[in-house]
């Protein structure tokens, strides 16, 4: 028998490293509920794929009307309408993911109490399916830049970088929120809100000049904002505060080492409390 | 229970070994206090060892530790002490189509279930149309299984599940669902794959499939191993622990501990004694059509001749089958009795189908219930070749003597004219 299956079950106690190897081996699984997720996402809806770019715009034009047009806020250069869709692209995802990744183990508890395969393929999957919505709206703010003639300059080639982050933070937070969920399911009412008010304190709606001078290092903490700020530098070559975004970026990284460590160590117990 | 030592050796010698030692289940509270009375131990101590090509039964009955056993091996969950090494590929089923989404067409519920298992794409691909075929749902491959009845659900599950290549399956109770014809399939897929050198860890309540696809057996009871050899012997040990207090002579039970009673003012049922042919006590299994005597003693309070003692067959899905009472015995209150009785029920020939039979026993005086045993017992009736035939007989709930003649020519040509 190749000794490479062998395997020892023993106690785990206390923090626990990333089997890689492990998921090197189940990585088509991972796969798999990617599109599953993605395949039961629009299941038995009307506009199926559609509501992934409804959304986004949708909150564009209710941004634009009441921020732009009524409260008067600018945006960073771009037109409202572009400079508000190039942040709510990567809001929606991040915000969609951590929702729906924080219930996915509970959503999918015949799995984790009925089978064996690396936990964390079910909250990174939830992740994973939404950047398939990603993609749709940000055609859409192609479709969009085209419209207002808004140039594409060599930062776009930063976007992979952004994009990753993106799913680095909600990642983070969404394995996180889903290992907590398991035993208290608090988590299910708290997401909402914090996601609700999470919006004010990215610069989504208004630029981040408006936020004055030591105030931005604050934001900086916020993993969403080095992305949103990210997605508008690389996108609508608006101006790129560095020291923010690199914090901000930093952050996500943080999160996601932390968010799996956490899942780790309480993994060992979700098939007995789940 | 082996040693360390046996443990390596074995493991050299077949390459493939694995070994549990005081599994303790992970308690839901965080605390590590020991001695905490809050704790406890679904498996302790439980040491033991599968070599490359066994196909070992677990049984015991509920709360026994299995499941815990099986969700540690199967690596749900984490144990809290000891462990477990496992030399080659493994597969658990502890349920069947695990993951099936109700809005995925078969088709795609394959892939997604395969995926699950640990299969392959690849491997997936290469046997779809086997499974396909297993399951008998070609027409319906492209239907979403929220449509499908739970039986469709059932097969699609298992052919899916039995087409994945590891050395080491680990099987929980699957068997226990669908229809006759299906489980029967299925039965003949696992003793397939035991036959073909695979290394199989078996958990049923279906005495009689552990009998016939396990060599070996392990009996839980407690948490702790209670019981280790063929899986005959095992069936054996476990049916004398479901029926309770079977004393060492083996042919008689003790009713004092029944559990599951009811009874008007005091227990009157004492004890069961069990006789085949020629008075020999009846330690085990009964073959289809042979005698069975029970002697059921008890005892009459008062001075009554208005009394009726029954006994109850029931199959393994609960249907009663047959019911013996001595009121159906015409000649039998010719006097008034009291104290302790001893009646026997003789029944020359028990045509019952393979299988286990769970007895009730019960005792009622002036037409009232006195004293009622659930699940006294458990009976099972054995294969024989009752037609002397060599087909022995498994379908249906009775087997009953009967003839086949061929009318002749005459009939057919009567017909004709």
């Amino acid at each position: 028998m190749p000794s490479s299956f062998e395997v020892t079950i023993r106690p785990h106690r206390g923090w626990q490293p990333i089997d890689l190897r492990e998921i090197w081996l189940y990585r088509e699984l991972l796969a798999f509920l990617v599109w599953r997720d993605i395949k039961i996402r629009y299941r038995q809806t009307l506009l199926g794929a559609l509501w992934a770019v409804l959304q986004p715009l949708i909150a564009m034009l209710i941004f634009t009307f009441i921020f732009n047009r009524l409260a008067g806020v600018k945006s960073d250069g771009p037109p409202y309408p572009l400079f508000a869709l190039a942040g709510l692209a990567p809001w929606t995802f991040f915000s969609t993911a951590v929702s729906q990744s924080s219930n996915s183990l509970v959503s999918n508890q015949q799995l984790v109490s009925k089978i064996y395969f690396p936990r964390v393929f079910i909250p990174l999957g939830s992740v994973g399916a939404l950047l398939l919505d990603l993609g749709l709206s940000l055609i859409l703010l192609a479709l969009l830049m085209v419209h207002y003639h808004w140039p594409v300059s060599l930062n776009l080639l930063w976007l992979p970088v952004f994009i990753v982050a993106a799913v680095l933070a909600a990642s983070g937070v969404g394995l996180t929120l889903s290992a907590f969920n398991v035993s208290f399911r608090d988590v299910k009412y708290a997401v909402p809100f914090l996601i609700q008010m999470g919006i004010f304190v990215t610069p989504v709606i208004y630029p981040i000049r408006y936020i004055p001078g030591h105030w931005k290092i604050l934001m900086g903490l916020n993993p969403m904002t080095g992305v949103v700020l990210g997605f508008r530098y690389a996108i609508l070559g608006s101006p790129s505060p560095w020291p923010v975004m690199g914090l901000s970026l930093a952050v996500s990284v943080v999160l996601f080492i932390s968010g799996l460590l956490i899942f780790r160590r309480m993994e060992r117990r979700f098939a007995d409390i789940i | 229970m082996l040693n360390r030592d046996s443990f390596e050796q074995s493991g050299l010698r077949a390459g493939l070994a694995r070994r549990w030692a005081a599994l303790r289940r992970f308690s839901a509270q965080t605390s590590q206090d020991e001695d905490s009375a809050e704790h406890f131990w679904a498996l302790k101590d439980v040491s033991f060892n599968v070599n490359e090509g066994d196909v070992v039964g677990i049984i015991g009955r509920n709360g026994a530790g299995k499941s815990t056993l099986l969700k540690i091996v199967s690596r749900i969950t984490d144990p809290t002490e000891g462990r477990v090494v496992v030399r080659a590929r493994m597969a658990s089923l502890l349920e069947v189509g695990t993951g099936f989404h109700p809005e995925l067409t078969g088709r795609e519920n394959i892939f997604l279930n395969g995926a699950i298992l640990g299969m392959r794409k690849a491997e997936i691909v290469s046997q779809f149309d086997e499974i396909v075929a297993f399951a008998e749902l070609e027409k319906f491959l492209d239907t979403p299984v929220k449509h499908y009845s739970s039986g469709m659900h059932v097969r699609l599950g298992f052919a899916v599940a039995a087409h994945l290549n590891r050395e080491i399956l680990i099987v929980d109770e699957v068997l226990a669902v669908g229809d006759m014809a299906f489980q029967k399939k299925c039965l003949g897929k696992m003793s397939e794959v035991s036959r073909v050198g695979r290394t199989v860890l078996f958990v049923s309540h279906n005495m009689a499939a552990v009998e016939n696809l396990c060599r070996r057996g392990v009996v839980l009871d407690g948490g702790k191993i209670a019981f280790e050899g063929t899986s005959k012997e095992a069936v054996v040990d476990y049916l004398g622990r479901v029926s309770g207090s079977r004393d060492s002579t083996g042919h008689i039970v003790d009713l004092s501990a029944a559990s599951d009673r009811r009874f008007a003012r005091v227990p009157l049922l004492k004890r069961l004694e069990f006789y085949t042919d020629d008075n020999r006590p009846l330690a085990n299994d009964l073959q289809i059509g042979a005698r069975l005597q029970v002697r059921v003693h008890f005892d009459l309070p008062e001075l009554t001749a208005d009394f009726n003692v029954g006994i109850g067959f029931d199959n393994s899905y609960g249907q009663r089958v047959f019911t013996a009472q001595s009121q159906f015995q015409p000649d039998r209150h010719a006097q008034a009795r009291v104290g302790l009785q001893a009646y026997i029920c003789d029944i020359p020939s028990l045509t019952l189908t393979p299988g286990e039979y769970s007895l009730r026993v019960w005792l009622e005086i002036s037409d009232t219930e006195a004293d009622l045993i659930n699940d006294a017992v458990r009976l099972r009736i054995i294969e024989s070749d009752y037609y002397g035939t060599g087909k022995v007989p498994w379908n249906g709930a009775l087997v009953l003597k009967h003839r086949w003649r061929n009318e002749g020519a005459n009939l057919s040509a009567a017909r004709d004219n």
